[in-house]
């Protein structure tokens, strides 16, 4: 039994201003063996990318309150110095941003960019850095990546961009990599290239990635496990084949239901009523129980403990059975 | 690269010679005429003709300025008529006066506010934020002139510390203290409108840069906090030069009052007599190389800014 790599536990992170306190994670709990693919499920503000940006402690120290337990590698996040902080980011756990064209520092050459992480982790010259770029523009196919290293991120094409960024996110061989969303700001063939590519360079490193998106064709096409999130809390995970055939919670219900894929032409496509809550002011309840089918009076008075009803999956509603009989 | 400097100076000649053209025209333009201040009020119609004659002061206006520009072009740039010296060795030596002073003001202005700015946009909204910021409007609001009579009172009058005005001698030493002290007071005076532009526009540039998502980035890979500040500072580096560099080129030009109360022998020194006497030689030649310093200045700045920052070169 190998120890996991990640461990999340009850993890809230609270923005904080003079004006409101938004709780934009509410007791997250997740946790992943090396090697395991997850899927972060969600659409905007269910607090995705902020729980990829609480496990670096990349959230404004001064306006974020993050309570909750994060062990990554055997490490506990929370308590790292910043000397401790800095050797985890970039070598042990990696981030791939959703923009790659903001991303990258616009006035230094993306060669130098990973020259600079890898010379400064690895504690090699520049120049050591700049080969170790060029190995890995050629491990994410850029074409003429003698060439691509010394171009500014504003002559590369976003396809190329966010190759440059995979690379830069992989120059020391993390353990984990967190993607934010990476194929959300390219064109739908680059998505389904980069998509390949990293799911092949995560088979041949062996490293587990957290893949945040929103799309269920994306986590479909590259998860191990799938966890859905909404308005803060994972309401449901479980391995990505069952969650995507079976879903237990009424919202990953109505995600499946409304996306495309084999329903008869000239039907309308199905929507989930309403709109997310309001991050300032929750429900004390189900947060989803105001666009819930199946809602009923006691979802709106306590929140849904997580059960779970077959091994390996678990979702957070009171509609769905603790335990079915065939797995008792 | 080679091509962007070429298409830069290409640019900057229509400039230089709107310029000229504007320099030329406005000393007509103001009212007063060079002819009466020379002669006495009871000079007859002849005597007032022979000098226009003279000085070519008769002839149309178009004629007059491109005359006038083949002169200027190579180096001639006629005589004072207040003190009959060529207008060139005027300007040569008045020019290299200002030119140190200015430079030394400027330097020292950037030095201080570019660490005051970048302090401040790193905080923006903190308690320091607010005293730096404090500081800039108060450099920029206080009138140097005035700021200036009253260093002079308190530090060469009062204190006698320093000396009140002038230049120790022809040929500045920047080695020698004797030389060095009578630059004290005319900096610090001008340098005050620059600390307080150069502060707040690094303020506003470092804040700006240090909330772009790239910076997540270099932090999400493990970088020191003073590498993070150098890549954003390499990026807000641009602006606050083309700052600089118009601060640079006011002060060539501007500091007019300031040179005036300190006595000190530069081109606008020189300009404020030239004006009261209405030497126009001596203005239009004075006007015209400031402006040029700043086309020059300008150009420079833009070139370095390329440099800098490799997407202006598309523009």
């Amino acid at each position: 039994m190998t120890a996991p790599l990640v461990e999340v536990e009850n993890l809230s992170v609270n923005f904080v201003t003079r004006e409101s306190n938004v709780t934009a994670v509410n007791g997250v709990s997740f946790t992943m063996m090396p090697g395991e693919v997850m899927c972060m499920l969600g659409e905007s503000g269910s607090g995705k990318s902020v729980t990829m940006r609480a496990l670096m402690r990349l959230l404004p120290e001064k306006r974020s309150v993050i309570t909750g337990g994060i062990r990554i590698a055997g490490q506990d996040v929370q308590a790292m110095n910043d000397r401790a902080l800095r050797q985890m980011r970039g070598a042990t756990v990696s981030m791939i941003f959703q923009e790659p064209m903001t991303a990258f520092d616009p006035v230094v050459r993306v060669g130098d960019q990973i020259a600079e992480v890898v010379a400064l982790h690895r504690g090699v010259s520049h120049k050591a850095g700049r080969r170790r770029a060029l190995d890995l523009f050629d491990l994410v196919r850029i074409p003429s990546a003698e060439r691509r290293l010394d171009a500014y991120p504003h002559e590369l094409s976003g396809g190329l961009r966010q190759r440059a960024m995979i690379a830069l996110a992989l120059s020391c061989e993390p353990k984990l990599l967190l993607a934010d969303e990476p194929t959300t700001a390219l064109d739908a063939t680059v998505q389904i290239q980069v998509l390949i590519l990293l799911r092949k360079l995560q088979q041949e490193m062996g490293m587990s990635v957290i893949f945040v998106t929103h799309d269920l064709g994306v986590a479909a096409e590259i998860a191990d496990r799938v966890a859905v999130m909404y308005a803060g809390r994972i309401v449901e995970t479980g391995p990505v084949r069952d969650l995507l055939r079976t879903p237990l919670h009424p919202y990953t219900a109505g995600l499946l239901a409304s996306t495309v894929h084999d329903q008869p032409r000239d039907r309308d496509l199905e929507t989930i009523p309403g709109a997310p809550p309001d991050m300032r002011r929750l429900p004390p309840g189900c947060s989803f129980a105001p666009r819930c089918p199946k809602v009923g009076g006691d979802c709106l008075l306590t929140v849904p403990p997580p059960v779970s009803p077959a091994p390996g999956r678990v979702a957070r509603c009171l509609r769905v059975p603790a335990a079915q009989p065939e797995f008792a | 690269m080679f091509s962007y400097i070429l298409r830069r100076l290409l640019a900057a000649i229509p400039i230089a010679l709107g310029v000229s053209m504007v320099c030329f025209a406005l000393v007509y333009l103001a009212p007063g005429d060079p002819i009466q201040t020379l002669l006495p009020p009871d000079a007859d119609a002849e005597t007032v003709d022979r000098l226009k004659r003279l000085y070519g002061l008769d002839r149309p206006l178009p004629i007059q300025y491109l005359s006038w520009l083949a002169r200027v072009a190579v180096g001639d740039f006629g005589r004072s008529i207040a003190t009959g010296r060529p207008v060139a060795e005027e300007i040569r030596r008045s020019l290299g006066n200002t030119v140190l002073l200015a430079s030394v003001s400027v330097l020292i202005a950037f030095s201080i506010a570019f660490v005051m700015g970048t302090i401040a946009g790193r905080r923006a909204g903190s308690w320091i934020d607010r005293i730096v910021t404090g500081i800039a409007v108060l450099g920029v609001s206080l009138p140097n002139y005035w700021l200036g009579i009253v260093l002079v009172i308190i530090f060469a009058v009062e204190l006698m510390a320093l000396p009140a005005s002038g230049m120790a001698g022809e040929r500045f030493d920047p080695t020698s203290w004797e030389h060095l002290q009578f630059l004290v007071l005319p900096v610090f005076t001008l340098s005050m409108i620059p600390v307080g532009i150069i502060a707040r526009t690094t303020r506003s540039a470092v804040s700006e840069v240090m909330n772009q998502e790239f910076i997540v980035t270099l932090r999400a890979n493990g970088l020191p906090e003073w590498r993070v500040l150098r890549h954003a500072l390499k990026n807000a580096l641009p602006p606050v030069l083309a700052v600089m560099g118009l601060q640079f080129g006011t002060l060539m030009g501007g500091s007019i009052l300031v040179e005036t109360v300190f006595a000190w022998p530069g081109s606008g020194y020189l300009l404020s007599k030239a004006i009261l006497t209405r030497d126009i030689p001596v203005l239009q030649g004075t006007i015209l190389v400031l402006a040029l310093i700043f086309v020059a200045t300008n150009l420079i700045v833009d070139l370095f800014q390329s440099t800098l920052d490799p997407r202006i070169r598309r523009g």
